[in-house]
């Protein structure tokens, strides 16, 4: 009770401190950050193999820097509106604005957290010839040594305050589409303190594990633009959440259909266009294999929104509205990992197989097995993203961008993918289910039933959409 | 007096309104609202989970008149709600003890 009355002021006390601390520490750090900032753009100038005999010319390339400033402002426009709009529509008509809270809320948190220590543990290491395999470095916390002119060894040709900025907004949709297993019935408390551990230990180890770095890039991994880090990653700890959480109250009696689809619409329209950023971004480069990515996606997407919507008139003899925009979802999902990876065939492959299969996991498998996960965040993200990362195993054509598949003489890459679904999933699952429970102690997961009943809008923020 | 209160389908309010005009009825009441006979609900389904809709909207008409001019309005709006579907509606008239109008204090017939 006393923590929950505290929360805003320790949120307060917080900001203030990272304030303090963002001022002191990168003063204290940076001559040792410089020295990092040069060797890593020395790394950077040998991968971009552009020697110059006389000056050295700067890495940076302006068409690269262009797009990528570009994605990053289409990948937050993913979360606010898009996501945001994707899940208030489906949501009742008196929780809409905690809903859309959510994903504006997890934006600011996650931000400043990224800026405090997420990009640095994630995409940084202490010595750049021996990255670490669990976690990246402190040494650039609060974006020490990283500005206009520093290059981070990951993204040659682009300036890293762009790359961070890019990189913070997948941090930012990743727990906030976690949001759609535990809708209509968590505390908005319950949520802050939730969504910022979880980033924190759970996005930010497995990002470095699979693409600062770490050991599953090491291992072989094939993950374009986050399969497993984004989209497994977030609708496990989604599953998670919603079996720890339990059952809205009055599920499986009360009417709980969506109260505006055509939010959901906009919604799934903003994430569909915000895709290319986050897909074609992730070759982190204005060239063709961002070009390969952009086109694998809409046709992906659009496979899989077509599977879904056939599939549901057949066995429900209405194609819905919010069928087609959930398969158009899964296809985003399962194409996510592959899209620098497989040619078109293989995309449109992996799309039809995705909605089919979303649509079977949403539908009949979230009713098999009794848990309610409101928005199908387990059901669309973390079957869709094992989708996607299975396939991507299979489908990667050497052609496209240097790593082949199961199909193309690589039978090994699908199990390389399966291990690294396996330890995406172990983790996910173990940490956000500490995290939970430690949240529980603190200040409770659940609102009261009856404040359930009237609401989280007028209940948790005060307000509420006008008839 | 009487009040006559007919339930129709939303999409037939223009017509009713049209029929009552020409019968020189210029004064209703109209309110949204919700509600089932025999024609039940209808379901939806959102991801393979069906909801059951119990009230279907209608709109709900109220008009009060004088004693002889009943008749005639319930047939016009019989005849301008009607589609012959399941779902057209219901007309209810009843007797009016009193009517009073604001403005002027006026009461009775004076005041419809």
């Amino acid at each position: 009770m006393n923590v929950k009355k505290l929360l805003p002021l320790v949120g307060l006390a917080g900001l203030g401190g990272l304030a303090v601390l963002a001022a002191t520490l990168p003063s204290l750090a940076q001559d040792a950050s410089s020295a990092l900032s040069s060797a890593s753009s020395a790394a950077a100038d040998a991968t971009a193999a552009a020697p110059a005999a006389a000056a050295a010319p700067s890495p940076i390339n302006s068409g690269d820097t262009a797009w990528m400033l570009t994605s990053m402002a289409l990948v937050l426009m993913m979360t606010i509106p898009g996501l945001g709009l994707f899940y208030g529509g489906m949501v009742r008509k008196k929780n809409v604005l905690a809903t859309v809270m959510q994903s504006f809320a997890i934006t600011c948190i996650v931000t400043v957290l990224w800026f405090a220590v997420g990009y640095s543990a994630a995409f940084t290491n202490n010595d750049p010839g021996a990255p670490g395999a669990i976690i990246g470095s402190f040494a650039h916390m609060f974006f020490a040594g990283i500005g206009p002119n520093s290059v981070n060894g990951l993204a040659g040709t682009i300036p890293e305050n762009v790359f961070s900025a890019f990189q913070m907004t997948f941090a930012i949709i990743t727990p906030a589409l976690i949001c759609g297993a535990f809708a209509e019935r968590m505390k908005f408390s319950a949520m802050i303190i939730f969504m910022a551990a979880w980033l924190l230990l759970v996005y930010v180890p497995i990002a470095h594990w699979v693409w600062g770095g770490g050991f599953l890039g090491g291992l072989g991994v094939l993950d374009f633009a986050g399969g497993t880090v984004v989209h497994i990653n977030a609708g496990v700890a989604g599953l998670v959440c919603a079996l720890v959480l339990g059952k809205r109250k009055g599920f499986g009696t009360t009417n709980m259909a969506p109260h505006n689809l055509v939010l959901t619409f906009i919604g799934a329209g903003l994430l569909w266009v915000g895709w290319f950023g986050f897909n074609a971004g992730s070759a982190v480069a204005a060239n063709g294999l961002a070009g390969a990515a952009m086109m694998n996606t809409q046709v992906a997407t659009a496979a899989a929104a077509l599977a879904w919507m056939f599939v549901e008139w057949m066995v429900v003899k209405k194609p819905s509205v919010l069928g087609i925009l959930s398969g158009a979802v899964a296809g985003l999902v399962a194409v996510t990992p592959a899209s620098g990876f497989v040619n078109v065939t293989g995309a449109f492959v992996i799309g039809i197989v995705a909605g089919a299969v979303c649509y079977w996991a949403a539908a009949h498998l979230k009713r098999m097995l009794g848990y309610d996960d409101s928005l199908d965040a387990f059901g669309v993200h973390g079957i869709g993203g094992i989708v996607g990362a299975l396939l991507t195993g299979v489908f990667a054509d050497a052609s496209v961008n240097g790593h082949a598949g199961a199909l193309f003489g690589n039978p090994g890459q699908v199990v390389t993918q399966l291990e690294g679904i396996a330890v995406t999933i172990v983790w996910t699952a173990v940490v956000s289910w500490i995290i939970l429970m430690v949240t529980k102690a603190l200040v409770g997961l659940r609102p009261s039933e009856q404040e359930e009943e009237e609401g989280l809008d007028i209940t948790q923020h005060g307000e509420s959409v006008a008839e | 007096m009487k009040l006559v209160i007919a339930i129709i389908k939303p999409s037939r309010l223009e017509e009713v309104r049209q029929a009552l005009n020409a019968l020189d009825v210029h004064g209703m009441t109209v309110t949204e609202v919700k509600g089932y006979g025999r024609q039940k609900g209808h379901s939806e389904i959102y991801r393979g989970t069906e909801y059951a809709v119990h009230f279907l909207p209608k709109l709900k008409i109220e008009i009060a008149v004088e004693d002889g001019q009943s008749d005639p309005i319930v047939a016009a709006i019989r005849d301008s709600a009607q589609t012959g579907r399941i779902g057209d509606g219901k007309i209810f008239v009843l007797d009016l003890v009193a009517v009073t109008r604001i403005r002027t204090g006026e009461t009775g017939a004076a005041a419809l």
